[in-house]
């Protein structure tokens, strides 16, 4: 991509969303300028979700990612991390319809682990993703939003390097990535 | 952008303007206590310590609960920055996916598009 077309897709760059929208829920929203069935595909294809979930330069992988995409079906991701022990995100999907809409639950750690609900709608050529993380009570977003949740944890301060990323994933198009 | 009320900010400013709040604040920070606690810490009256407990509760910095005929407060679950770094954090990282996710859906539209050609063909 030259660097025209790279100014170009800058700027044609759809901004991300987040409100918390009630005492207990987190939104998160975005445009994407495709189909819902391939939005939705880069979110259920492991190889494909490994690509964008964790910013490559952020000094942590992730050494694997299980994803058993049908309601009821267990994921589990593990991240290597610069301290002596991995980092595991895990839980269920309790709903899984295809192209429209993902439901699951985040198990990890504790209690107030929240719900998160993923939709998927089309737009004409468009999806408007609509991302919500319900937390079982008001407390438990409270406490994330005070500690951090590990979700956000588990990314180093380090999103200066963004664009440092883009630039390698996009001389990595068209490579598959290996498996291991 | 992050949605936050400025009523909210300036309840929180307001709370903080006055000594005996930020002294209840302190307080709190080492342990929870009843509003009759605070009073007599203080040297105030209950009517003037619950005026103050309701003013930094009003703030979200404080929250209290009523257990038979004793109010007990405690700190707030979060001080208003925290929140607001926070979900800018959030936004980042989500920010931060999503672009990269937009490259892997435009590989997918440009198999798309050559597995329509040979279809075709």
């Amino acid at each position: 991509m030259d660097a025209r077309q790279e100014s170009e897709r800058d700027r044609m760059k759809n901004r991300t969303e987040v409100e918390r929208k009630s005492e207990r829920e987190l939104v998160v929203t975005r445009t994407f300028n495709g189909p819902a069935r391939l939005v939705f595909e880069a979110w259920t294809k492991p190889e494909l979700f490994m690509r964008w979930w964790v910013p490559k330069s952020a000094g942590i992988s992730l050494r694997s990612c299980e994803m058993d995409i049908r309601t009821g079906g267990k994921y589990r991701l593990v991240f290597e991390t610069k301290g002596p022990n991995p980092m595991e995100f895990f839980g269920r999907y309790i709903e899984v319809t295809p192209h429209s809409r993902l439901v699951w639950t985040n198990d990890e750690g504790h209690e107030g682990g929240a719900v998160t609900t993923v939709t998927f709608e089309d737009k004409g050529g468009q999806t408007l993703l609509v991302m919500r993380d319900l937390y079982p009570s008001k407390e438990a977003l409270d406490d994330a939003l005070a500690s951090g949740s590990s979700n956000v944890d588990a990314m180093p301060e380090t999103f200066d390097q963004l664009d440092e990323v883009l630039v390698t994933l996009d001389q990595g198009a068209g490579q598959q990535p290996s498996k291991t | 952008m992050v949605q936050f009320s400025k009523t909210r900010l300036d309840a929180s400013f307001a709370a903080l303007s006055d000594t005996t709040r930020r002294g209840v604040l302190e307080q709190l920070g080492r342990a929870d206590a009843s509003i009759t606690d605070l009073a007599a810490k203080f040297d105030m009256t209950l009517t003037g310590m619950k005026k103050h407990v309701g003013v930094l509760e009003q703030a979200g910095l404080v929250t209290t609960k009523k257990v038979g005929r004793v109010r007990t407060c405690k700190l707030g679950p979060r001080r208003l920055e925290e929140e607001t770094a926070w979900i800018e954090r959030y936004r980042q990282l989500w920010a931060a996916r999503f672009d990269e996710l937009d490259e892997v859906i435009e590989e997918l539209k440009r198999k798309e598009t050559i597995d329509g050609r040979k279809t075709r063909e």
